[in-house]
Formats: C-alpha cells, sequence, structure tokens
C-alpha cells in the first residue's frame, strides 16, 4: 500500500512539474515522469511475494509465477513513450527555431 | 556530425562486435528467455548509434542512411502483417500460431513467435535509429 | 522489501530535482537517474523483460533529449523569476487536485488487491497453457502473450511507432517549408 502511494507521488510530481512550468523542456520532462510513473505502477500491480519471472526453465514442475499480463502491456507501451517523447522533442525544436525561446509565456503570438 | 577522439574509437572499434552479437542473441533467443524483439531491436538501434556517434559522418550518407532507415521499417512491419495473413489463409484466423511448434525449451520451437521477433526487431530498430537521425544527426539551418 | 522503499525515495528525489533545477542538462541527468532506478526496480520486482527494454531506452531518451539541448539552450530562464498570475493559479488548481486525487486513490487502494498478492485469473490460464500440444510453445510467457495471445495489441504499437517515425521525419525536414 505505501509502496503503491509512493508511485501516485511521483506521477504527481509529474503532473505538477506540466501544469506550473513554464520551460517546454521541463514540460516534457514531466511527461516522461508521468510514463515512469504509471509502467512502474503496472509492474508492481503484478507483483506476487515469493514468486519467480515468467520464463519456463523446467517441465513438469509446479509453476509458481509473477503476472505476466502487466509486464506484457508495459513492454509495448515502454517503446511507444520513445517514439512519442521523440516526437515531443521535434515539436519543441520547431517552436525554438520559430520564436528562440523556451518560455511559454513569451509564445504568445502566431507568427509564419 | 563530427567524430571523437582516438581512443573512444579504440574502444568502439572493440565493443561494437559484440554488442551487435548481443542483440541478435537477444532476439532470436526471445521466446525461451528474458528479451525478445522490442529490447532486440532498441540494442541493435544502439550499435548504428554509437557507431554513427564515434566516427562521425557526411551530410549525404547521413541522407540515404536516413532512407534506408525508413525502407527496413517498412520491411518489418510488412513482415508482421503478413505473418498474421498467412495465418488467415492457411489457418482461417488473423495472428494464429500456423507452424509446427517443435520440441518446448529448444531453439526451433513456438511456431511463429521468433519470425515475429524478427520482424518486431527489424521494425522498432530501423524506426528508432530513423528518429535518431531526424533529431541529432541531420544538419539543418536554424532560420530566422 | 526495505531496498525497494529506498529506490522509491529517491526516485521521488531525482524527479524533484529534476523539475526544479535550472541547468537544463543537469535535469535530464537526473530523469535518467529516475529510468535507471525503475529498471532497477523491474529486476526486484521480478520482471527482467522489462528491465532489458527500460536500460536500453532510457540511453535514448537520453541521448534525444542531450541532442535537443546542445541545438538550443541548456539554462532554463523561467526558474527564479517572479511568478505571474497564471502561474499562482496553476498552482492552486494543482493543489486542489492534487488533494482530491489523493483521496480518491486512498479509497481505491483499500479496494485492489495488496502489494504480492494479484488475482491472476486470467494469467493462470496463460501459463498453463503456455507449454501444451494447444498453446503457442514459447518458453517466455510475457512473448507469449504479446506475440500469440494478444498480438493485435502488438499490431497497434508498431501502428504507432510507424506514425511517430514518419511525424519527426516530417517535421524536422527542411524541403517543402515556406520561407
Amino acid at each position: 500500500m505505501i509502496v503503491f502511494a509512493s508511485c501516485i507521488i511521483l506521477f504527481l510530481i509529474g503532473l505538477y512539474a506540466i501544469v506550473t512550468k513554464r520551460n517546454l523542456i521541463k514540460i516534457a520532462i514531466g511527461f516522461v515522469l508521468i510514463e515512469y510513473a504509471v509502467n512502474l505502477f503496472f509492474a508492481l500491480v503484478g507483483f506476487k511475494k515469493g514468486a519467480l519471472a515468467p520464463i519456463i526453465t523446467k517441465l513438469d514442475t509446479p509453476h509458481n509465477f509473477v503476472d505476466p499480463i502487466p509486464q506484457a502491456l508495459v513492454l509495448t507501451a515502454i517503446v511507444i513513450g520513445l517514439a512519442t517523447t521523440a516526437l515531443m522533442l521535434t515539436v519543441i525544436l520547431r517552436i525554438y527555431d520559430r520564436y528562440k525561446t523556451f518560455d511559454i509565456a513569451e509564445i504568445k503570438r502566431l507568427k509564419g | 556530425m563530427k567524430g571523437m577522439s582516438l581512443i573512444v574509437k579504440t574502444v568502439t572499434n572493440i565493443v561494437i562486435g559484440f554488442i551487435f552479437i548481443y542483440g541478435l542473441y537477444i532476439i532470436l533467443h526471445g521466446h525461451l528467455t528474458p528479451g525478445g524483439g522490442f529490447a532486440g531491436g532498441v540494442i541493435i538501434a544502439g550499435v548504428f548509434v554509437l557507431k554513427l556517434l564515434t566516427f562521425g559522418s557526411k551530410a549525404k550518407d547521413e541522407r540515404s542512411a536516413s532512407t534506408q532507415a525508413s525502407v527496413w521499417e517498412s520491411i518489418g512491419g510488412l513482415l508482421f502483417v503478413s505473418v498474421a495473413f498467412l495465418g488467415l489463409l492457411l489457418a482461417g484466423t488473423f495472428f494464429i500460431n500456423f507452424l509446427p511448434k517443435g520440441t518446448p525449451l529448444h531453439l526451433l520451437s513456438a511456431g511463429i513467435i521468433p519470425i515475429c521477433n524478427i520482424a518486431i526487431a527489424i521494425k522498432v530498430g530501423a524506426g528508432l535509429f530513423a528518429i535518431f537521425l531526424a533529431l541529432a544527426a541531420q544538419k539543418y539551418i536554424i532560420e530566422d | 522489501m526495505i531496498e525497494l522503499y529506498l529506490f522509491l525515495i529517491f526516485m521521488v528525489t531525482a524527479a524533484i530535482i529534476a523539475t526544479e533545477i535550472k541547468d537544463l542538462m543537469a535535469a535530464v541527468i537526473s530523469l535518467g537517474a529516475v529510468g535507471f532506478s525503475v529498471a532497477i526496480m523491474f529486476i526486484m520486482l521480478q520482471a527482467p523483460d522489462l528491465a532489458i527494454v527500460q536500460i536500453v531506452v532510457e540511453v535514448l531518451t537520453i541521448v534525444i533529449f542531450v541532442a535537443v539541448i546542445l541545438r538550443t539552450t541548456h539554462i532554463d530562464k523561467t526558474i527564479g523569476k517572479k511568478l505571474s498570475g497564471t502561474q499562482i493559479l496553476a498552482i492552486v488548481s494543482f493543489s486542489g487536485f492534487a488533494i482530491l486525487f489523493l483521496i480518491v486513490m486512498f479509497r481505491t487502494l483499500q479496494e485492489i488487491p495488496a502489494f504480492g498478492e494479484p488475482i491472476m485469473k486470467v494469467a493462470m490460464e496463460y501459463i498453463r497453457l503456455g507449454l501444451s500440444s494447444y498453446g503457442p510453445g514459447g518458453a517466455n510467457i510475457v512473448a507469449n502473450v504479446i506475440l500469440d495471445f494478444r498480438a493485435l495489441d502488438t499490431l497497434g504499437e508498431a501502428t504507432v511507432l510507424f506514425t511517430s517515425v514518419i511525424a519527426v521525419v516530417t517535421l524536422i525536414r527542411k524541403s517543402g517549408r515556406k520561407k
């Protein structure tokens, strides 16, 4: 229970960075932090005390494994997270080219 | 993009082959040990990133490498989808495991899973390398 | 499980540093500290597949962030300025939302299964089918799930990756834009 709560605090730090920061790179960092928190939460939900990783090494023995389904979901989500982070940073790079600043308060007027 | 110093080049020359073989091992043994197409693909992409960062490259080569990476990504995606459609043609269900299963816990087992792993690895590796080329390597002029 | 708590404390500290520090390069390095801690925690939680992917993806994330910062600037000029009205409003509304969220999460956490005792109804079926003659026949259950039982999910992931690569390559190129 305390483990889950710490994970939620990590999520809230990421949300704080997204909502209140004015620097675009800091906002991207907030998104990545939220992604880590959610991935970690999935892995924590699937954990089983005293169990092994879900890989069969011997036939004909009773299997005591952790839950494989959250791991399978997170495995795809990690790679997607990298791709979306790269897309976000590309847009940030384009904004910097045009306005020469990362400060979202100064990016007000439309240009071009 | 400029290259790095002699020390980095020598160490990279020694290490890079081992990393590549490790990536291939992770891909091909994805159905038996931890790993699989996603992890192996990202490791292969990391090998190319390491080589580019260490030895540098010309802008022209980077452009052709970007095109080649896009082509390889499409090949991986097509391989994955064609395996799925072969299942539909031969056994009647999308993504059904239509190949023989083989002996468990051996390299030749698990039907279509090794083929899917290879397809995913090509797709992920080429896609991430294309992203890296676009973001970090290609020179583009910041306009005023 | 005391090391799990130590790592969580370390991660929360590194996350706070990453959001509050003035130098953007240091912020990215703190982000890397969080990511590698996540990888180590995956190993503790018996998920070696996730740990391998997380380590290599984390390296590439850092490389891409550093590439963007080297091209632009590495000083966060907005830290230390006086707070604007919008920012104060954002902080107040965030605090309200955080309190509400924590209350809801506290009540939810009492309902879900406790840490270390998951309900594995579907998962037991996948593990049982794993090496039987009806199942896919792979020894790695996670690979079985993502490439056989739930392969359509992986196809959707491949589509998202493809779209993202296309978008990045289109946005970054120079030709075709108006002068």
